[in-house]
């Protein structure tokens, strides 16, 4: 029926579902949900059970450097005498995390760039494949294998920085402990990490627009050159996207952490001396005879841990698909 | 007009390969370092494979720009360089991997014998020899919790990745959302979330149900993401076949497009066990560990492979150091098990 | 589309009505006289193969100085192939192989020992689709390719400007030198591509199709810049409409594939080519019998 104007009037398109279809949908549709609900119950338990320690903290929690628990006779906290902060732990995650980084982004960059672009069909598919298992080998296997194998060779470098550029504040030694130092924990993190952040670089470097490639081969450009005018530019924001994931993931790991890490609880920017931690393994340390009190502080750390790592997992996951990879 | 056939083929030939004469200039330049590294460490009192490999990397570098800059030019020699780094970038990248590899295999057999699968560490001390003994109260811990973690996160996971391929409700941008956000939550977290949600509460024990419950934590984001992707890749024109043919949307992704979907579903499911086989901390937490054969998730702590190799590792003896290899081996021998599987389904679906 | 049977050709005399006066109608006096600057570029026996399959067959062409030559033909007859065997594009396409010879100056392109960055330096190329850097400003663009290759100028400026110039862009974007490569149009860019390209200074000129994507105005400022362009270089242009190629050159070569490895069936002046073709094929195609 034609309206003022004298055009035919839209009809509007309705489809009932059918009984089976909307049962489909509340099932999938809480399926999906089961995330939400999952992460929600996370942050609420681990809240809930923190929560009397946070609140008897404040924000002390996480600036404050002691940890010790005194119990009076009828077993409560003695609140004068027991403080629960986790600052050197929390130093001892980012600066660990960083040192990861600082070693794994630009060699993960480097093999992409190789993987992407020099390497042989045949031994691409080989070297992806290796560095994927590698993506997927048990953490306590690196904390092993760091603590046996790679520690020793380490320490030779330690020794190494520490000789030629001691004079840097945090290359510096008091005490010439070189043994499960942050470097060392580093190092091993740096060796997780590569995988993830090696393939999302790969995966934008591979997506770099082919018409630029070839105006700057066009334009008499070597392979370098090419890389460095078209690729990098571009890819550039995808590689930090990778790098931060790679940072969540160094963050929170434990196992390797603790098997590597001399944790000693005070803040240590000397990263070469064998003494630090992070708050994952500070958790698994303290759990095995902690006291109730002591269990909920540790349950505030956690707390802190997970939306520590969210952040930075959300930030990363949102520049790498912005960038045109595919989220992790 | 008769033509004449010519009686030459012509053959293609690819003349911008390398040369066996350019060939032989690089083996030239490559043994050439070869001679410099190991000169100048001889005299030198630098020691060690760092030294070896660092001034064999500067000698050829070097020298590749030279050989580079004097025959073609600026340009190409600072190709030449760039490509000696990004090389060397994949070498480093690489050389982990086989090390570990390497030596897991190496240290790890030693402890390894046939009785191993068959008992378990209740008569025996982690720093008893390592042929008294054995890790299947491990084994069949690993196992039972990693098939009850199955069990849970296969269907949340499917569905959740249905929900985003097919359903696409206002919903999707914020469970895409919590799938990635999930798949970042630390393994220890999961355990704390267990330890606090239901240990604390209720259950005031550990067992291997716990230990699944945290493990699903984990496993879901890996099923869901990988589902996912394999769902992405089925052709829109299948599910509109499906609808055309009356089916409902049920239907639809019941009966075409999840069996089209089929072995990238199940190579999700393996990435998945893959993913949570060697996790330690969590377990540590919340299943407990044991030394004997323990059948019942739902009663005493349940032992696992990484608790296995962690516990043999915390006694620090000769003995339990092997056993931790040993089990690491075992460990490392599933997980790449598990991988092969994946890919070779993956391959054989054209992925 | 007129019909070249109707005129008398006659390349020293101007005809109006057909494609052949098209050709000559530019103004310039196209003469075998040109070999006088010798030859640019010369392809010898070209063959061309991507994995087992065979594109291009026995293609013999030689392209003289100071000279447009136009590569016409139905698409997939391997035109593009070719001219990506001139600056040796054609071996990044994974299992491309080739054979044959391309001479600049005399010396084969494909000599072992050659460096091919300096090839392409002196052989340039303008694709379908503009592909300015979007990293880099309009200035930076065109003095890419210096970049790129490490070469030093005396007076960037006056480079930039010689070549915004030629390209037949400089009045429009000179007050805005730093905007960046992507706020131009469609037409603008392949321009500024253009004037990237000749920055180098090359000595051959290919261009794949440059009008294809553009509005017909554009087409013809760039029409323009090729006829300027085409006195001190050669170029060579692959191009889809036969107007164009009567328009803007002075030889034209057919190509043609007949489901095997494409041929070329005939080049000439352009005038004769589509006025009195040699081949029945080519003369079938430029009458638009097929295409």
């Amino acid at each position: 029926m034609p309206s003022a104007t004298g055009l035919p009037q839209r009809r509007e398109l309705t489809t009932k579902p059918r009984f089976s279809d909307k049962v489909f949908r509340t099932v999938v549709t809480t399926g999906g949900l089961s995330s939400l609900l999952i992460l929600g119950l996370i942050f609420s338990f681990l809240a809930y059970q923190g929560f009397s320690i946070l609140k008897m903290e404040g924000f002390h929690f996480i600036t404050g450097s002691n940890w010790q628990v005194v119990l009076d006779e009828a077993g409560n906290i003695d609140k004068a005498n027991t403080a629960f902060g986790i600052a050197p732990m929390l130093i001892g995650t980012i600066l660990c995390a960083l040192i990861a980084l600082v070693v794994a982004v630009p060699v993960s960059v480097l093999a992409a760039l190789y993987l992407t672009f020099y390497a042989p069909p045949a031994l691409k598919r080989f070297l992806v494949s290796i560095i994927d298992l590698m993506a997927a080998f048990p953490s306590i296997l690196f904390g092993l294998w760091g603590f046996f194998i790679l520690m020793p060779s380490v320490e030779y470098w330690a020794k190494l920085l520490h000789k030629y550029l001691g004079w840097i504040p945090f290359f510096k030694m008091e005490v010439p402990v070189f043994t499960r130092s942050p470097f060392i924990a580093g190092v091993v993190l740096a060796i997780m990490v590569i995988p993830i952040v090696t393939s999302i670089s790969r995966e934008v470097f591979a997506q770099t627009p082919l018409d630029r490639v070839q105006a700057a081969y066009a334009l008499g450009a070597s392979r370098w050159a090419m890389i460095r005018a078209v690729v990098i530019p571009y890819g550039r924001s995808g590689v930090v996207g990778g790098a931060m994931l790679g940072l969540g993931r160094a963050m929170g790991e434990t196992v390797a952490v603790y098997t590597v890490l001399n944790i000693v609880y005070q803040v240590n920017w000397h990263i070469l001396v064998g003494a630090g931690g992070n708050v994952a393994s500070m958790i698994l340390l303290k759990f095995g005879e902690a006291g109730a009190q002591e269990v909920k502080a540790l349950m505030g750390a956690g707390l802190v841990l997970f939306l520590l790592t969210l952040l930075v997992n959300s930030i990363a996951n949102a520049i790498v698909l912005r960038s045109g990879g595919k989220g992790r | 007009m008769t033509t004449v056939q010519s009686a030459v083929v012509v053959k293609p030939t690819r003349p911008w390969l390398a040369k066996p004469s350019q060939r032989l200039q690089s083996v030239g330049v490559f043994l050439l370092a070869l001679a410099i590294s190991y000169g100048v460490v001889a005299v030198t009192p630098m020691k060690g494979k760092l030294a070896y490999a660092a001034i064999f990397f500067i000698a050829f570098t070097a020298l590749d720009y030279l050989l580079s800059y004097f025959t073609l030019g600026k340009s190409a020699a600072k190709d030449v360089v760039a490509r000696g780094f990004i090389v060397s970038g994949m070498v480093i990248v690489t050389a982990p991997i086989l090390s570990i590899l390497v030596t897991v295999l190496l240290r790890g057999y030693k402890g390894i014998h046939a009785s191993m699968f068959t008992t378990d560490m209740r008569a025996s001390s982690m720093n008893d020899p390592v042929a008294s003994g054995g890790l299947m109260h491990a084994l069949i811990g690993t196992f039972l919790m990693v098939a009850i973690a199955l069990i849970i996160s296969v269907p949340l996971g499917i569905l959740t990745a249905l929900y985003l391929t097919e359903i696409r409700g206002r919903f999707t941008k914020p469970i895409a959302f919590l799938v990635q956000a999930m798949s970042g939550v630390p393994s220890i977290v999961a355990g704390l979330f267990i330890l606090s949600a239901l240990i604390y509460t209720v259950a005031h024990a550990y067992s291997g149900i716990m230990g699944s419950l945290a493990l699903s934590i984990l496993m879901i984001p890996t099923i869901a993401r990988t589902s996912e992707e394999v769902l992405l890749l089925i052709p829109p024109d299948l599910r509109e076949a499906g609808v055309a043919l009356g089916g409902t949307q049920w239907r639809t992704v019941a009966l075409v497009v999840v069996p089209a979907a089929r072995s990238g579903l199940v190579t999700a499911m393996i990435l998945g066990i893959a993913r949570v086989a060697g996790e330690t901390a969590p377990l540590l937490l919340v299943a407990g560990g044991s030394d004997q054969n323990n059948l019942n998730p739902f009663h005493g702590p349940m032992a696992s492979l990484p608790y296995y190799v962690w516990k043999a590792y915390s006694f620090g003896s000769i003995e339990s150091v092997r056993r931790a290899w040993a089990g690491i081996l075992v460990l490392l021998v599933i997980v790449l098990v598990l991988f092969t599987a994946a890919r070779f389904l993956s391959a054989r679906k054209g992925k | 589309m007129t019909n070249p049977e109707e005129s008398e050709k006659d390349m020293d005399t101007v005809t109006p009505s057909s494609l052949a006066s098209v050709a000559s109608g530019t103004g310039k006096k196209r003469s075998p006289g040109t070999e006088a600057l010798g030859v640019g570029l010369e392809a010898r026996g070209i063959h061309a193969w991507f994995e087992q399959k065979h594109v291009l067959s026995d293609i013999s062409l030689d392209f003289w100085s100071g000279t447009v030559t136009a590569l016409i033909g139905p698409s997939g007859c391997g035109k593009s192939t070719f001219i990506r065997t001139l600056n040796r594009m054609h071996e990044f396409i994974p299992g491309a192989a080739m054979a044959g010879q391309v001479l600049l100056d005399g010396k084969d392109i494909y000599e072992s020992g050659t460096d091919v960055t300096k090839i392409r330096l002196k052989v340039g190329m303008v694709f379908q689709k503009p592909n300015p850097f979007p990293s880099m400003t309009i200035a930076e663009n065109v003095l890419a390719g210096l970049k790129l290759a490490q070469l030093k100028v005396e007076n960037k400026d006056d480079l930039l400007e010689e070549c915004l110039e030629r390209a037949g862009l400089w009045s429009e974007v000179k007050d805005r030198l730093s905007a960046y490569g992507g706020s131009l149009s469609g037409g603008q860019q392949q321009r500024l591509c253009i004037a990237r390209s000749l920055a180098v200074r090359p000595q051959v000129l290919l261009m794949d199709e440059p009008c294809s994507a553009l509005d017909p105005g554009s087409t013809l400022r760039i029409e323009e810049t090729i006829s300027q362009l085409s006195s001190t270089m050669t170029i060579i242009i692959v191009t889809h409409n036969m107007q164009q190629a009567a328009r803007v050159s002075d030889y034209t070569a057919f190509f043609l594939s007949d489901g095997g490895p494409g041929q070329m069936v005939e080049v000439g002046p352009t005038g004769e080519i589509f006025s009195r073709p040699k081949d029945k094929r080519t003369e079938n195609y430029v009458t638009g019998r097929f295409g």
